[in-house]
């Protein structure tokens, strides 16, 4: 089965060629059967792909240990869900899920815009295609999956014990579906400027993709952060880490281009810097790529080799080079057709956004390349914390979440003075009313904070003011009560009010944010069994060890061979308020030269993390058990010197013994306990930021009403029919 | 390669080549030009009437004064019966040319 793996990619990429070919000769000949052939290619491309990735996954499934990438990924006892889920955590399963979504994504887009945009469709078919063709080669020239040993090993060596977290089963593909979405917008902008179409159809295909591409980024860069607060230990959920801010920077483009989009649709204004947006969003997605998969920059999530640097960077030159040259030289169609009417209108709130956004973008995108930029040009690696990043970031965040609020109570084109006003009075007393009651609170030694719950306060209620009065004005003009007439209301335009619920999740994530940096309280103590310590009111004692060994050939085993941990009962005011059970796991090296029983513990020790949350706080707890106490290395050596690496079973009776040891005689354990206040509103503000967005993307009603209309009509003259549509 | 997978080579072979050349064989003509023109006026009118009814609710919900909404409303309505003139005009253009198709 190895072969065929390797002849779907063989056969994908002669594909790939093809369409290209067929695309682009049919586009130049004006011969539509070409046309159509390569939009086929890229169906076709799909069904390879997805026979590829079946080989890979029919591997994993029946552990054919012949495959390198399944011997390396997964192992007997991998549980199910994960041996699935193994296929992206190598490097030749990413570029494969890769080519896989991208060639999905891209088929349906072509699906969706069959028998339109002819000429731009063409072109964007063969830049999707171009994109597939360098991924396949890349597994076939670097990293190919179905790669193979023999004689095969008798086990493989188990998933990363970092990944084994149910979120990082769905956050590989959140993120490359994001990617890949963003390729779709680039390659409709190359199609769209070398036809010189820039029009309103193009537009309106753009924003949905984009949208999407928004969506499923925003799902992963969530998910990652939850995986990073729960599973890695440090206590944070983001730290501005090198592959944390690469999905982070193709989002930020994606949020501009949104907001953009809609100048250029209402006023035909902003034209390049929109296909600038579209360019940036698909060259900062391969960008993203390229650092997990390039191990270039250090990373907790870059889970990739060093040997695709080279491929990349060609690429990503490729892509800056043909973008700044199709804006350059089509700058006669990208001219805009109006001005702005008035400073004091939604327009300009939009531009202002823009230029925050843009900002925060290049802050993240000098901090997370700077490492690369000085090695270049002085030789020394040198890289930037957490604190440079707040420094800059922080009140470009405030700005940002203000101008959420300011956005919506705009009209476009132009507002006057007084009508701003007293559209905004509402806001701005909420937000004195937020800054009163925070200081009143007995807050204070963090401006910042308390300006952002302030901003986040006139935002949410700038939103909720919005919704009123439209709510109140579509109640009057149909009679229906309130709560009907709101839906009435979402349902007639989604996309208004559906940005608007984005706006409050905005600020619910970032009042989440605000809080839980701010006053996070955090300790590290060293405590015996017994010992307690207080932390923001609460007191943390420290009641009992715990031990529990695994032995890795069980089919129980999901995770740790040894595990170590406490149980801390947590009291505030003689209150008993929850027990955690931090604790952390000893997982098997698969290294031998480690002893019998000292590979069976000496591969990664992973943290697991004790969590109790509400709403108000989150009490967070890491334990790191002393492994390499005197009295658990004395177990140890002797066990390894006394039992064969040939005998398992007696090594696990050892590791058994250690625990037993463990428990009876406890050495000092380090500890990690914070307390931190609002953590869920982060989780909460991304879910509605999600509906917000599904919300958005969706066409309302009347639009699918009418396409339908317009499938099974025949059309009819325009004059009288039409003209009484205009609405009234 | 075993028989097996040399068997589902040849099949998704076969199912590759089915769907890039059948549109090879038999492709309809279209009347792709102007199709793509009336999708882009038509697009461009939806936008439109999504302008109106928003500066319509801009004016309802107090964002606009009177003197700016009549101003405003006046310029999109104009604009809209431009674009409805230029979808009018495109259909007339089809209808002189009748059941012939506009591919060419």
């Amino acid at each position: 089965m190895p072969s065929l793996g390797t002849g779907a990619l063989l056969l994908g990429i002669v594909v790939c060629l093809y369409g290209i070919g067929a695309s682009i000769y049919g586009v130049r000949t004006d011969q539509d059967r070409w046309i159509e052939s390569g939009r086929r290619s890229v169906y076709a491309l799909a069904v390879t792909m997805i026979c590829a990735f079946a080989v890979l996954e029919v591997a994993l499934l029946s552990n054919d240990w012949a495959f390198n990438t399944v011997a390396d990924t997964s192992s007997v006892t991998t549980p199910l869900l994960y041996k699935v889920a193994a296929v992206w955590a190598s490097q030749e399963g990413s570029l494969l899920l890769w080519a896989l979504l991208s060639a999905l994504w891209s088929s349906l887009a072509l699906f969706l815009v069959k028998g339109r945009m002819r000429e731009i469709a063409a072109y964007a078919t063969a830049v999707l295609l171009a994109f597939d063709a360098f991924f396949i080669f890349l597994m076939l020239g670097y990293a190919n999956p179905f790669n193979t040993t023999h004689p095969a090993p008798v086990e493989g060596a188990g998933l990363d014990p970092l990944l084994r977290f149910p979120t990082m089963m769905i956050h590989p593909p959140m993120i490359y579906s994001g990617y890949t979405l963003c390729i779709v917008p680039f390659a409709f902008g190359v199609g769209a400027l070398i036809t010189r179409k820039v029009d309103a159809e193009w537009l309106k295909v753009m924003r949905r993709f984009a949208l999407a591409a928004w969506i499923f980024l925003g799902i992963g860069i969530v998910l990652g952060a939850r995986w990073s607060y729960s599973e890695l230990g440090w206590g944070g959920y983001w730290g501005w880490d090198a592959v944390e801010n690469a999905a982070l920077l193709p989002w930020l483009a994606a949020t501009a281009f949104i907001h953009s989009l809609m100048i250029q649709e209402k006023r035909g204004m902003l034209k390049v810097w929109n296909a600038s947006l579209v360019f940036a969003m698909g060259t900062l997605a391969i960008m993203g790529t390229f650092l997990v998969r390039s191990g270039i920059l250090d990373s907790i999530h870059a889970f990739g080799g060093a040997t695709l640097g080279v491929p990349f960077v060609i690429l990503i030159g490729a892509m800056i080079a043909g973008s700044i040259y199709l804006v350059v030289s089509r700058r006669d169609v990208l001219r805009s057709e109006h001005q702005l009417d008035s400073l004091l209108s939604r327009e300009s709130a939009f531009l202002l956004n823009n230029l925050v956004l843009a900002g925060l973008a290049f802050v993240i995108f000098w901090g997370t390349f700077f490492p690369i930029i000085s090695e270049a040009l002085t030789g020394r690696e040198a890289s930037v914390g957490s604190p440079w990043f707040d420094r800059y970031t922080v009140p470009l965040a405030l700005v940002l979440v203000l101008l959420s609020g300011i956005g919506p109570v705009i009209a476009w084109r132009r507002a006057t003075f007084a009508n701003a006003l007293r559209n905004l009075r509402a806001p701005i007393l909420v937000a004195l009313a937020v800054c009163v009651a925070v200081l009143g609170a007995g807050v204070s030694g963090k401006p910042l904070a308390v300006v952002m719950f302030a901003f986040a306060g006139f935002a949410l209620a700038a939103v909720a003011q919005e919704y009123w009065r439209g709510t109140r004005v579509r109640a009057r003009s149909t009679g229906q009560r309130p709560p009907r007439a709101l839906l009435g209301l979402m349902r007639r335009n989604r996309r208004r009010y559906g940005g608007y619920i984005v706006h409050i999740g905005i600020a619910a994530l970032f009042i989440g944010v605000a809080a839980s940096s701010s006053f996070q309280h955090s300790v590290e103590p060293r405590l015996k069994v017994g010992q307690k310590i207080k932390i923001d009111g609460y007191t943390m004692r420290y009641v009992r060890p715990t031990a529990s060994v695994t032995p890795k050939y069980d089919a129980a085993h999901t995770g740790a061979t040894l595990s170590l941990g406490a149980v801390i009962r947590v009291t505030k005011g003689g209150k008993y308020v929850t027990t955690l059970l931090p604790a952390e796991g000893f997982y098997d090296s698969g290294e031998p030269s480690q002893g019998s029983v000292g590979h069976l513990i000496g591969g990664q020790a992973v943290s697991h993390v004790a969590l109790n949350s509400t709403p108000f706080r989150d009490l967070w707890a890491a334990v790191a058990p002393e492994i390499t106490a005197p009295q658990l290395e004395r177990i140890l050596k002797a066990g390894n010197k006394a039992i064969p690496v040939n005998r398992p079973e007696e090594a696990m009776i050892v590791l058994a013994l250690m625990g037993r040891e463990y428990l009876k005689n406890t050495p000092v354990a380090e500890f990690h306990f914070e307390v931190s206040p609002m953590v869920m509103w982060i989780w909460i503000g991304a879910l509605i930021i999600l509906c917000g967005g599904l919300i958005a993307i969706f066409p309302s009603p009347r639009v699918l009403a009418r396409r339908v209309s317009v499938s099974v009509r025949k059309p009819a003259p325009v004059r009288g029919r039409e003209r009484d549509q205009v609405p009234a | 390669m075993s028989m097996p997978a040399a068997a589902l080579m040849i099949l998704l072979l076969g199912i590759v080549l089915w769907i890039v050349t059948t549109p090879l064989h038999a492709m309809p003509h279209l009347r792709r030009r102007r199709a793509g023109q009336r999708a882009d006026l038509e697009a461009q009118r939806e936008a439109k009437y999504q302008e109106i009814r928003d500066t319509e609710l801009d004016f309802q919900t107090g964002k606009l004064s009177v003197q700016d909404h009549e101003a405003v409303d006046g310029a999109l309505r104009r604009e809209a019966l431009a674009i409805l003139d230029r979808i009018s005009a495109l259909e007339q253009a089809e209808k002189a040319e009748g059941a012939e198709p506009a591919a060419s």
